[in-house]
């Protein structure tokens, strides 16, 4: 059942990041691409999207707040550097680890993008 | 800009918001996707099933996106494989490194209040706004 419902929620998911836009790389970088605001054809559909996802999640996190363990407060190096190397290649591209998963199916070179990501998950276990 | 360009990622970000929350609740985990590929890439713990199970999900919800609306996903993407490449590897490891994504620290940690999940966030998006920008100033 615990499966089920986890197939279930990667499916929401998935479909989420579908109807949004977020599988499409231009969508995303049109997003990050902030200098579209004053040139007048900026997507915010990036917004648009935390603001549907964020206050959905909020509210049923409500309801699970004592299944999942709590949210850790450190503040570390590590998060710092993995974010900002995290920006980097994502602005490159315009390609996150949730699309990564899916965008394969629209246009098999992502999986260009893809295989190394794996391989860069892989690295970092080697950081100690 | 269409009405359909701004209703359409409101809809699909409650569904997201509907799949993080489920996950949450039916199996007491945050759906972070960087975090679940990274834990199936080392030793398998326990709880495998579901992590392969939701994974799966997210390839079968493009399909079932063209199954409903009939036709087929398009992407614009680079064929840069120069540009994909170190992308990839930037991406893993950082997201890797930095413990979320845009779903583990933007979804789950932002809805959490998680204050590591709201400077994460914070850094990754100026990051790649300052990318794209420069990648614009330079083309």
């Amino acid at each position: 059942m615990k499966t089920l419902l986890a197939l279930l929620s990667g499916l929401l998911f998935g479909l989420g990041l579908a109807v949004s836009g977020m599988a499409d790389p231009k969508v995303v970088q049109d997003f990050l691409d902030i200098g579209r605001i004053w040139r007048g054809d900026w997507n915010p559909a990036l917004a648009l999207v935390m603001i549907g996802a964020v206050p959905t999640t909020a509210l049923l996190y409500g309801k699970a707040k004592d299944k999942v363990p709590p949210p850790s407060r450190e503040i570390t190096r590590r998060l710092v550097l993995g974010s900002a190397l995290f920006g980097l290649g994502w602005g490159l591209v315009g390609i996150c680890p949730g699309p990564a998963l899916e965008n394969w199916l629209a246009d098999p070179f992502a999986l260009v993008f893809l295989l190394p990501m794996l391989v860069g998950m892989g690295l970092a276990r080697l950081v100690p | 800009m269409s009405i359909e360009s701004l209703i359409h990622p409101l809809i699909g970000g409650v569904l997201i918001g509907l799949g993080a929350g489920l996950f949450m609740l039916s199996n007491g985990r945050l759906a972070g996707i960087s975090g679940i590929i990274g834990e199936l890439l080392g030793r398998w713990p326990a709880r495998w099933p579901q992590s392969l199970a939701f994974i799966a999900g997210l390839p079968a919800g493009l399909l079932l996106w063209q199954l409903l609306s009939g036709k087929t996903y398009e992407i614009t993407l680079t064929h840069n494989a120069l540009l994909l490449i170190p992308a990839g590897l930037l991406v893993g490891f950082g997201t890797r490194l930095g413990n979320g994504c845009t779903s583990g620290h933007g979804v789950c940690g932002l809805a959490r209040l998680s204050p590591r999940s709201m400077l994460a966030t914070a850094i990754f998006i100026a990051v790649a706004v300052a990318v794209v920008s420069l990648k614009q100033a330079l083309s």
